[in-house]
């Protein structure tokens, strides 16, 4: 009987055959903790009497979570999950080189076939390289650290089957937020996800990594792509490694098949307070907005800065109107220098701040008003989620995000592309 | 182990963003302080009206959203002794798993806020004492139990040196 992707690669970690429904125990070839989860990772360690990792070469800790650091507490998190890492030769992005959802694929740290543990649910991303990756909390990553392995049940995997391109003003955002409203929040629960298809080819790496990262907001445990040649040309600029590419099986067992015609999708918008609750945007168009957020691990690589500065040029944001422009790396912020995107956006009145994970969580850099509606390109819109519980966040595309600046109100960007 | 306490009733989607806000992170490791803001963005009530040994009872999908362990960590630390839902987000089931947390699967559509439940898992049953209804529990796999058992994964791994459980096993 066949495999999928998933069974194939946890089979080729596992001492035993990985089915689904199966209990494994994996060899993990790359870990990832963050300043804001780590520190328990430590405590935890301490706890089960543990000094020294399993192979600190294959982890990699991210400061990223709230940069620089707002607070002195959150100063001495970032200097214990630092310090930890230097003691144990563990390697170390620091404060403002990035979100560690970009910067593991983009630094060439995640190849096909890899498992993947890391420390934060968004870790699905990773998906797009036809990694395994999976998300999951302190005392688990404790435990991968230690032992170089994770207990896994084998998923079941669900094929999405991607048919056609997506028409113009319409993002990889778009076709997931469209997915996640028809199969609900815990669609995909426990669940991997295999998206193929013939639409696939015309997804840029940027795209399929914001459609790997979201994932999870169904539920998914691994959100992956098949090795292509987009695939491989991204990896040979950032990689001399080899690897092997996974592909299912022709006869993979699937728990559900389900069709997707990308020409068919129209901007979304995710209404307060779940990811789930999205409409498309000729729904709720004119709704008042105060603040937008460009960015974020979801929505901030060169692609989708594009985007929205192909919208704003030569064109200023709404009066009073607050865009908070936040990259997902110092290399994207680089890059969209070099292109002339930054000036574009800052000239339309744009705030950039660096590169990390504030805004989103609450953490820093744009906590909203009281009464506020937020537009944004993050992951999550539940309430409080950035600082405040008297505020509403909707979730869009860089499109949709940078057209309903200029306006203050949500507008479908499309009428800014004919 | 068995427990018996009040129901506090949540709905379906309950996120860890809702069980504990990311902002209350710049408290550290002091869950015993962020358990005043348990559920804070949600229902500000539910905090203050914990008792030691009450049950969270929720819908479907309960756990959903971030990684972060203080979510069931500050659960605990609120006095609550076990979640009795439909269903449960992956990472929050693994993150209560490996801090000794019960996590029960159960219909949990005729428990009302304030009913006293009493749970028996020797027998995978929960009891609603006030509306006199006996509601079956799905087991959990032997080698969570295990891990329960021994308080979690902390002392499980100290216990056995390794991850105690048996390859090839279907869940």
């Amino acid at each position: 009987m066949g495999k999928t992707i998933s069974e194939k690669i946890l089979t080729l970690h596992s001492a035993k055959e990985a089915k689904a429904s199966y209990l494994v125990l994996a060899e993990v070839d790359l870990l990832m903790g963050h300043d804001w989860n780590t520190p328990l990772t430590i405590q935890v360690l301490k706890e089960m009497g543990v000094e020294n990792i399993f192979d600190p070469k294959k982890a990699i800790f991210v400061v990223d979570h709230a940069v620089p650091s707002p607070n002195e507490r959150i100063s001495a998190m970032q200097k214990e999950t630092e310090d930890f890492a230097r003691r144990q030769g563990v390697f170390l992005y620091l404060s403002g080189q990035g979100i560690c959802h970009q910067l593991l694929p983009e630094q060439g740290h995640v190849l096909p076939g890899m498992v993947v543990v890391g420390c934060d649910s968004h870790t699905t991303t990773y998906g797009a390289l036809n990694a395994f990756a999976v998300g999951v909390g302190s005392t688990d990553l404790a435990a991968a650290l230690a032992s170089g392995q994770i207990w896994l049940k084998v998923p079941q995997t669900i094929k999405v089957n991607l048919r056609g391109r997506l028409p113009q003003g319409v993002c990889a955002k778009d076709l997931i937020l469209d997915i996640i409203r028809r199969v609900t929040a815990e669609g995909a629960n426990y669940m991997a996800l295999e998206f193929s298809g013939d639409g696939v080819a015309h997804l840029s790496m940027d795209g399929r990594l914001t459609i790997s990262n979201m994932s999870v907001e169904m539920g998914a445990k691994a959100a992956l792509f098949e090795t292509d040649s987009k695939t491989r040309e991204w990896l040979s600029k950032r990689t001399s490694r080899d690897f092997e590419a996974i592909s299912p099986d022709p006869d993979a067992q699937y728990a559900w098949v389900w069709e997707w015609n990308l020409s068919a999708i129209v901007p979304q918008v995710a209404m307060p307070h779940n990811v789930d609750n999205a409409v498309p945007v000729s729904e709720i168009a004119g709704t008042r907005i105060h603040q937008g957020i460009l960015g974020t691990c979801t929505n901030g690589r060169l692609e989708d800065l594009r985007a929205a500065a192909q919208i704003l040029r030569g064109k200023k944001i709404f009066p009073d109107f607050r865009l908070i422009v936040v990259p997902a790396s110092r290399q994207v912020l680089i890059e969209a220098l070099r292109e002339g995107i930054l000036e574009i956006l800052l000239q339309s009145g744009a705030v950039v701040i660096p590169p990390g994970c504030g805004p989103c969580h609450g953490a820093s850099n744009g906590v909203p008003r009281d009464g506020e509606n937020i537009i944004s390109t993050a992951n999550r819109n539940f309430k409080g989620r950035m600082g405040n519980n008297k505020a509403s966040i909707y979730l869009a595309s860089p499109a949709t995000v940078a057209a309903s600046a200029l306006e203050g109100k949500i507008v479908d960007p499309r009428q800014y592309l004919e | 182990m068995d427990f018996k306490g009040r129901a506090h009733i949540l709905g379906d989607d309950i996120n860890t963003d809702y069980i504990i806000a990311s902002k209350y992170r710049s408290m550290g490791l002091d869950f015993k302080g962020m358990a005043k803001h348990l559920l804070e963005d949600f229902d500000p009530k539910i905090a203050g009206s914990i008792r030691k040994g009450d049950f969270l009872v929720a819908g479907r999908n309960f756990g959903c959203g971030s990684s972060r362990e203080f979510a069931p960590r500050v659960i605990q630390e609120a006095g609550i002794s076990a979640i009795l839902a439909l269903s449960y987000a992956r990472i929050f089931y693994r993150n209560a798993l490996n801090i000794g947390l019960y996590l029960l699967e159960c219909n949990t559509k005729g428990i009302e806020s304030g009913d006293l439940i009493e749970i028996d898992l020797k027998c995978w049953m929960a009891r609603d004492l006030t509306q006199n209804l006996s509601i079956p529990i799905t087991p959990v796999p032997s080698f969570m139990i295990q891990i329960l058992n021994d308080g979690g994964l902390v002392p499980h791994f100290k216990k056995w040196g390794e991850f105690h459980i048996i390859e090839g096993d279907s869940l």
